[in-house]
């Protein structure tokens, strides 16, 4: 039971990633950029879940299962690094990590 | 129903995606996140994909966005309030949203897929039996893979927190 065309979750897929992309361009907080790479994570891994239905096969299914875990080991070393930054600057601004500019 | 519900579920993913984007506090990003975790894993059920919604549901929103949480509630950046050295230029802000939503709208105006014919087309992502198969078989390399990527990931996690005696003259 399918209830949409394969195109409707293409562009849905599309505009989430843009989403988290946007967030990633405009937002400074640290955290906040790290949650919209989580969106764009997602958003591939819906496309790769609809293509895999619509063409009857497994490929795209498994992917997303390796995407998940990666994408939690990812999170947990990008939490420790944001942590570890927070230890030495006291902030997590973007535009206040500076050090290497100039 | 069930389009309803699809549309239901878009509308949650959509929205919550963007209450991550524009939302001042980190704590209701992260509920943000949530819910649209929560909407994406709908739209995995209406694809017959149903280990996977379980899994996103369980790894993202059970792990990850509390992970998240926690790490907001442990840095505590209200207090965070120092005048930020370069505004964002508006132009650019603004240019961002543009390309990114003229992006969007082109795809969904002039890209259309070949339709495939999914009447004949198995479920194959709602069988258990088939995702084992798989992982035992022909994806058994990248498993063991992965299982090193966990573990290197762990390494590098407790190294990174960890606070060492002998290297404190490096910073």
């Amino acid at each position: 039971m399918i209830h949409a065309t394969l195109n409707a979750y293409i562009v849905i897929s599309v505009a989430l990633f843009a989403i988290g992309l946007l967030g990633v361009l405009i937002r400074r907080n640290t955290l906040v950029v790290f949650m919209c790479l989580e969106l764009m994570l997602v958003a591939s891994t819906l496309a790769l879940v609809a293509f895999s239905r619509y063409n009857g096969t497994m490929d795209g299914n498994v992917f997303v299962f390796f995407i998940l875990t990666v994408a939690a080991a990812e999170v947990a070393v990008g939490l420790a690094i944001i942590v570890a930054l927070f230890r030495q600057r006291q902030t997590i601004q973007i535009d206040q990590l500076n050090t290497l500019k100039n | 129903m069930g389009t309803f519900l699809f549309n239901v579920f878009v509308l949650l993913t959509l929205v919550a995606a963007l209450g991550v984007v524009v939302n001042k506090n980190a704590v209701n990003a992260a509920m943000c996140l949530l819910l649209s975790l929560v909407g994406v894993a709908g739209l995995f059920v209406a694809l017959n994909a149903y280990l996977l919604a379980f899994l996103l549901l369980l790894v993202y929103a059970g792990a990850i966005v509390a992970l998240f949480l926690f790490i907001v509630m442990l840095l505590d950046t209200r207090g965070d309030a120092r005048p930020t050295l370069h505004k964002l230029p508006l132009v650019a802000r603004i240019l961002a949203i543009g390309l990114v939503v003229a992006g969007v709208a082109s795809f969904a105006a002039r890209g259309t897929l070949p339709e495939p014919v999914i009447a004949g087309v198995p479920a194959l992502g709602a069988s258990l039996k088939l995702y084992a198969y798989q992982l035992f078989t022909t994806y058994l390399l990248p498993v063991q893979i992965l299982g090193f990527l966990l573990l290197i990931a762990m390494l590098g996690v407790i190294v990174l927190s960890k606070k060492f005696e002998g290297l404190e003259d490096i910073k």
